[in-house]
């Protein structure tokens, strides 16, 4: 059944729609209506959950770890600096192998201070083992967080869903909730092999001596590469139980014979779906819409950019010192291509900059311009004098 | 598509407006978006929410930069160029304001109607939140939806007493200004 929800409150439903026996939450603007949901739906008696209030985001984290840890389905939810604060857990939760789900409502990082949206938070914590996921829209939002405990709980690993502040998480638009009997029919009770129980001791994250450490580390990345095909297969279950495809590693759109592509991540793909549907441009180009950051589907990409001459890869975030974060890792996966397009990289809506419609005829002019990496919608006469 | 943008300041219920707008159109069958463009987060800084409504399912997510209908909150808005940037020319602006409508028109050099919502919220609610009695005028003026429909959507928010008095704010804001006055911009 359809309904009008924020997209805030939409995730607060789906997360209850998974039972998690554990939610630990501190909260920072734009997560902060997630959490005020999920209190809501435990005070309304709709959600049978422990919510702990914890005085910090490392906190939070660490209470997801050991409730993940305990045998206990866990959730929290942060953005940026609250990301930051919890770094480390994630280090952790990701090591010690707990499918812990986190939702990330992308903001930008500060100083300056900035409460807008960008991927700036998700981006810092690239290499801490998780999965990342993006969302396009709400609906995907949704989905996306039923089919993340299910991806979490096959591989052992955790997963964060991103998706973007402000513009998804405040924005009340139409979608379905799915309902009680289909979400447990797709996602059973969670059980833990590795649960920890006094009657069969276990010791999570000791010490490793270098004899032993290479090989946790090839482990952890197989891990997360062999959970490519998890994601793939519980989207396609998804699909089959409820018609919706939440974008599986990544989807392409637009006309077949297109030579060039734009490839993005997040709720500027919903702008751009429409652009690619309804604006006239004098050139073709292909969408593709990057789902999972990581694990990095890099065979996926190659197939996605066959035929391409030019690809123009959209940063919502930036490597100071080197450039765009998604433009280095797409170049790097598409080498050794035999007819690798010429990649051309941009970052654009930082810090909650308004993306219009329009940027998409502005991207499809990027491959002529040979400019190199460069923030496409600043706007120079703001930078007076500086150096 | 109908694009549609609410100014105001912090504490006037500028986003719930927003959100109230969208859930009336849904109500009638439409597909709709909200959402609030926040400025630092605290009372009386000035607030912008955008509101799209369509018969079929609204991708974009840009802020409305070409509206067909502002309305404002809070007259002293008016003052900020901002604030009329980008209506639609024909476009309708709704103004809660004590003033006439005549006499917004005369200061401003182009067409306003103004409602006080502020005055009627406060006679029929109790407290000066002007966002029902302006967004029952906004209906009422287009004929986009019945007011039904905005009675559905605050239902989903409140109940009993509070529910029967925005019931009734909602009446008597309807009768304030002409019926359909706006209704060839709202199919344009």
């Amino acid at each position: 059944m359809l309904e009008a929800l924020e997209g805030s409150a939409a995730i607060a439903r789906a997360v209850a729609r998974c039972r998690p026996g554990v939610v630990a939450a501190y909260p920072i603007t734009p997560q902060t209506h997630i959490v005020e949901n999920i209190s809501k739906l435990v005070a309304d008696g709709k959600l049978q959950t422990e919510l702990v209030s914890v005085e910090s985001e490392f906190s939070a984290a660490s209470v997801a770890l050991g409730a993940s840890a305990a045998g206990s389905r866990a959730y929290t939810a942060s953005s940026s600096q609250g990301i930051l604060l919890m770094t480390e857990v994630l280090f952790n939760i990701s090591g010690m192998r707990l499918p812990v789900v986190l939702t990330c409502a992308n903001r930008a990082i500060g100083a300056p201070i900035n409460i807008w949206n960008d991927h700036s938070d998700s981006m810092a914590v690239r290499d801490c083992g998780w999965i990342q996921l993006h969302c396009a829209d709400n609906q995907e939002a949704v989905d996306t967080s039923i089919q993340a405990f299910r991806i979490a709980e096959a591989t052992e690993l955790p997963v964060m869903v991103c998706m973007d502040g402000f513009v998804l998480t405040h924005t009340l638009e139409t979608l379905e909730i799915p309902d009680q009997d289909m979400v447990d029919r797709y996602l059973p009770p969670f059980r833990f092999d590795r649960m920890l129980d006094p009657k069969n001791p276990l010791s999570l994250g000791t010490l490793v001596g270098p004899e032993y450490f290479s090989e946790t580390r090839h482990l952890a990345h197989q891990a997360l590469m062999a959970a490519m095909s998890t994601i793939v297969d519980v989207d396609r279950e998804w699909q089959d139980l409820t018609g919706r495809s939440a974008g599986g590693l990544l989807s392409v759109e637009g006309p077949e014979n297109a030579r060039i592509g734009v490839l993005a991540m997040g709720s500027v793909v919903s702008t751009f779906r429409e652009a690619l549907d309804t604006l006239k441009t004098k050139k073709k180009a292909k969408l593709i819409n990057l789902r999972a950051f990581r694990p990095l589907p890099d065979q996926a990409l190659r197939d996605a950019c066959a035929g391409l001459s030019d690809l123009v890869v959209v940063d919502r975030a930036l490597s100071p010192g080197f450039g765009g974060i998604l433009g280095g890792e797409i170049k790097a996966a598409l080498s050794g291509m035999a007819k690798m397009p010429r990649i051309h990289n941009v970052a654009i809506g930082l810090g909650g900059r308004d993306v219009p419609l329009e940027m998409w005829s502005r991207l499809l002019d990027v491959p002529t311009e040979d400019a190199g990496f460069r923030i496409l919608d600043l706007e120079p006469a703001k930078l007076g004098d500086t150096p | 598509m109908i694009e549609v943008r609410i100014h105001g300041r912090g504490g006037q219920g500028n986003v719930v407006a927003a959100y109230l707008l969208a859930t009336a159109a849904f109500e009638t069958g439409q597909h709709c978006q909200a959402f609030p463009s926040f400025g630092a987060e605290r009372r009386g800084a000035p607030v912008t929410a955008y509101v799209r409504i369509a018969a079929q399912p609204i991708r974009r997510r840009c802020q409305v930069a070409n509206p067909a209908f502002l309305l404002v909150q809070d007259a002293g808005l008016l003052h900020i160029p901002s604030t009329l940037e980008g209506l639609k020319p024909g476009g309708g602006i709704l103004v809660n304001s004590p003033h006439s409508s005549t006499e917004l028109t005369m200061e401003y050099g182009r067409p306003m109607v103004a409602v006080p919502a502020t005055a009627l919220a406060q006679d029929i609610l109790g407290r000066p939140v002007p966002n029902v009695a302006l967004l029952s005028a906004f209906l009422a003026l287009t004929g986009m939806m019945p007011a039904s429909a905005l009675i559905k959507a605050l239902a989903h928010r409140f109940k009993g007493d509070v529910l029967a008095r925005n019931t009734r704010l909602i009446e008597a804001a309807t009768t304030q200004v002409i019926a359909g006055a706006w209704q060839e911009v709202a199919h344009a």
